[in-house]
């Protein structure tokens, strides 16, 4: 069993198990204060946020400024979630999001294998069967959601308060992620023909639109707990470091392999060139889809996550001037480097939110907008490629073999084509 | 259901060839906002009618503002988002040249025998002229420092500095000592006139009097906005068709490396082209705060998005195109607030923009683009 574990993945999952237990002590001893805490995880939250961008547009290529829409999705789902089960003993949201998410999923999987094998069909008309068929599901699912609450709710009272409470926790935030994936199936569909910066438009107009549902999700939604434009308070603070780490963990391996199989292949192919990736065979529009969607299943997880960290959210939060955040992560990171934005995002939590704003004298707190866009001029000017390049830290260059297959000894070393030219000389250095 | 019979029925299999299914959702959409506008025009053709012309004014700052865009993206491909703050400096500069140095009154004040119309038009003049010489200046700083060097970077580190950029105007307007983070009330440069249309005829509201229940105001400030901007929109075209330096930014727009070997210095008609979108801001700016007399440092975000809708909607490049696109868009947006609900206006432009796209992905007036030789 212990031969199978390459030395770098012992390395690798070694160093973050002794990175999670050092900084797990030093909040538990009180070492690292709440502040501090708390930047902590609104990096990993924006580290979730920005792999997922990344793998959009920088694997992909497909210019998105959506990003930020789908986070403001899944972190409103979840908080009315657990708002709900927490502050009216409910849980109505949940059984509904749940059954929803579900039927819907289902509809989308068998929709796609019955329109798979209908020649010509264009993208808006594929949108209005998905549209249509979605919208009667989330009919359907509001009467069973009804149905199902009384089950739920004698179900998950039978278990201690704070487990149950964690459990809805742990679904709210898996649900909203998977809500937003849906979405961002259905609204990528018809939009993902357009072309780079056009895409990128109307993205940015779906993150607007989002924000402008959520300041009146009280009056135009009928979300009376969400409290439209005043802000949705009295979300319980569940997000610990031990949920952000392990799903930032989750996130980091489950990309890193899917962009080292077959799959990553194909999607870094789009990226480099449509014509000669259609020419190898491989489905454009599905690799753009896929990407898209598991990006926007990435965003609405750190939304999840995010909601239950400040027990706070406003729409202003969500407004589309943040939502270049994740892309200026990315960016200076590095396109198509997950170490760079890895490290990106968390000096953008430490540096934007934290140390600006200790070191900035009294009285120069409006400073600190002014210092950060100098400091992105600069970096963009210096270094335009971000400030990782290409690089690649050894852990994420190459997949983690499956413990259970044999390996042949001939494929020791994996053959996949690593993302990116230089980093594939790299690996063979 | 077995889809490959399905598809040998000819009514399934022209529904599937032409897309029929995708066009009747977009058609059914069309119908809906047309039946409501018709609606809404029934139940008040005065109200329908102001809110009309309340939208061409604001359509003609964006068509200002959508021009730069338009041929910034057509020459360079860089969505320019510090644009939208470079009209924000432009109105600025304006509430600083009439309130602080009474620019719109100068000539009044050095020759006090001249009819006020007239001295006032040449003041208002100035002002705008003071604005655009502002915000060009401005652009070309901006594009020599921070687009110029990163020309053969990957074009996103320019959509990052852009980004940057417009961080650093907003947020450096918003210090105490710059436009502070206030809103700040604009002394129009004219005097407001109101015209009640009504069944009565036509003649001046009284300063301080409600207009009659079924009339339509309409005021010299949205005849100032229409004809400034028709006059730019005008100069412009002509710029762009019939000069030499028009000539040259269309060759650069079309084929950069090819027009540097037709001697075009590139890079001076970048820089110019900078200049003369930033100066067409800055009127809008001027323009803008006329009608909406608020100052605010985030305030250009918003109209230079809309504007970009604008741009995109009537097809990147195109003069005309910027002109008909941003009409759309705010008349949509006006129309939209007055019968939907306020805040979705926003959201209703960028719906425009996405249906638009869906059909015509160039926009409306854009040319297809060329297939990469």
């Amino acid at each position: 069993m212990l031969k199978k574990i390459s030395r770098q993945n012992l390395i690798f999952f070694g160093g973050l198990l002794l990175f999670f237990v050092i900084v797990q002590l030093a909040i538990s001893l009180h070492l690292l204060n709440d502040f501090w805490n708390t930047i902590l995880r609104i990096g990993a939250v924006m580290a979730i946020v920005s792999l997922g961008l990344n793998l959009i547009y920088g694997f992909n290529g497909q210019f998105s400024l959506g990003q930020w829409g789908f986070y403001a999705i899944g972190a409103y789902t979840a908080a009315d979630i657990t708002y709900r089960w927490s502050n009216e003993q409910s849980s109505l949201g949940l059984t509904i999001v749940l059954f929803g998410v579900l039927l819907v999923g289902v509809a989308i999987l068998y929709i796609r294998r019955v329109l798979s094998r209908i020649r010509g069909l264009d993208a808006l008309s594929a949108f209005t069967i998905y549209f249509v068929a979605s919208l009667i599901l989330g009919i359907v699912a509001v009467y069973l959601g009804k149905l199902a609450e009384p089950v739920f709710n004698t179900v998950l009272r039978l278990l201690p308060g704070v487990v149950a409470l964690q459990i809805v926790y742990i679904i709210a935030v898996l649900v909203a992620a998977v809500l937003a994936a849906e979405i961002s199936f259905l609204f990528g569909l018809p939009v993902l023909t357009l072309g780079s910066d056009y895409f990128g438009i109307a993205t940015l107009g779906f993150t607007i639109i989002v924000k402008v549902l959520l300041d009146n999700s009280d009056t135009m939604l009928g979300f009376q707990e969400m409290k439209g434009a005043r802000g949705m308070v009295g979300i319980p603070k569940l997000t610990s470091w031990f949920w952000v780490f392990l799903f930032l963990v989750i996130v980091i391996v489950v990309m890193r392999n899917m962009l080292h199989s077959s799959y990553g292949r194909a999607i870094v192919s789009v990226r480099e060139d449509e014509i000669a990736g259609m020419a190898m065979g491989i489905d454009v529009a599905e690799f753009k889809i896929l990407s898209f969607v598991i990006g926007s299943l990435f965003a609405g997880l750190a939304g999840g996550l995010y909601a239950h960290i400040n027990g706070f959210l406003h729409p202003n939060t969500f407004n589309f001037i943040k939502s270049f955040d994740p892309m200026i992560i990315i960016v200076l990171g590095g396109l198509g480097s997950m170490t760079g934005t890895l490290a990106a995002a968390f000096a953008w939590a430490l540096l934007l939110e934290g140390v600006l704003r200790l070191v900035l004298p009294q009285g120069f707190e409006t400073w600190r907008f002014v210092v950060y866009p100098l400091l992105l001029l600069l970096i963009m000017l210096l270094k335009s490629n971000g400030l990782f390049g290409d690089y690649e830290l050894p852990f994420l260059r190459q997949i983690i073999p499956p413990l259970k297959k044999k390996l042949d000894p001939g494929l020791q070393t994996p053959t996949s084509t690593p993302a990116s030219p230089s980093s594939a000389q790299k690996a063979i250095e | 259901m077995n889809a490959s019979v399905a598809q040998k029925n000819p009514l399934v299999e022209a529904v599937i060839r032409r897309g029929l299914l995708g066009k009747g959702f977009l058609v059914a959409l069309a119908i809906l906002a047309l039946w409501k506008l018709a609606s809404s025009f029934m139940a008040g053709p005065t109200v329908f009618t102001q809110q009309v012309v309340n939208g061409l004014q604001l359509g003609f700052v964006y068509a200002l503002i959508a021009l730069g865009y338009t041929m910034v993206y057509g020459i360079v491909r860089l969505i320019n988002f510090a644009h939208g703050d470079v009209f924000m400096v432009g109105a600025f500069a304006s509430y600083f040249a009439i309130a602080r140095w009474d620019l719109n009154l100068w000539l009044s004040k050095v020759f006090p025998t001249l009819p006020f119309w007239l001295s006032n038009a040449i003041g208002v003049i100035t002002v705008i002229l003071v604005s655009m010489v502002t915000c060009a200046l401005l652009a070309f700083i901006i594009e020599r420092v921070a687009y110029k060097p990163l020309r053969n970077a990957p074009r996103i580190s320019a959509l990052i500095t852009a980004i940057g950029v417009s961080f650093f105007l907003e947020y450096f307007g918003a210090l105490p000592f710059v436009f502070t983070s206030n809103f700040i009330t604009y002394e129009r440069p004219i005097n407001v006139i109101n015209w009640v249309i009504s069944s009565q005829g036509v003649y001046v509201l009284p300063a301080g009097e409600a207009p009659p229940p079924t009339s339509i105001i309409f005021s010299n400030i949205s005849l100032y906005i229409i004809i400034v901007s028709l006059v730019l929109l005008f100069f412009l075209n002509y710029l762009v068709q019939n000069t030499r330096i028009g000539k040259a930014m269309r060759a650069t727009a079309y084929d950069k490396p090819t027009a540097r070997l037709m001697g075009i210095n590139v890079d001076g008609i970048i820089s110019v082209t900078f200049a003369v979108g930033a100066s067409l801001a800055g009127a809008a700016g001027v323009l803008y705060a006329t009608a909406f007399p608020q100052l605010y440092f985030v305030m250009g975000i918003i109209p230079g998005l809309k504007a970009f809708v604008a741009a995109v909607l009537g097809g990147i490049g195109s003069i005309p195109g910027a002109l008909v696109g941003s009409l759309i868009i705010g008349e949509a947006e006006v129309l939209s607030a007055a019968y939907i609900s306020t805040p979705m206006r926003d959201a209703v432009a960028f719906s425009i923009l996405v249906l638009v796209l869906l059909v015509r992905p160039t926009g409306l007036f854009g040319e297809p683009s060329r297939e990469k030789a």
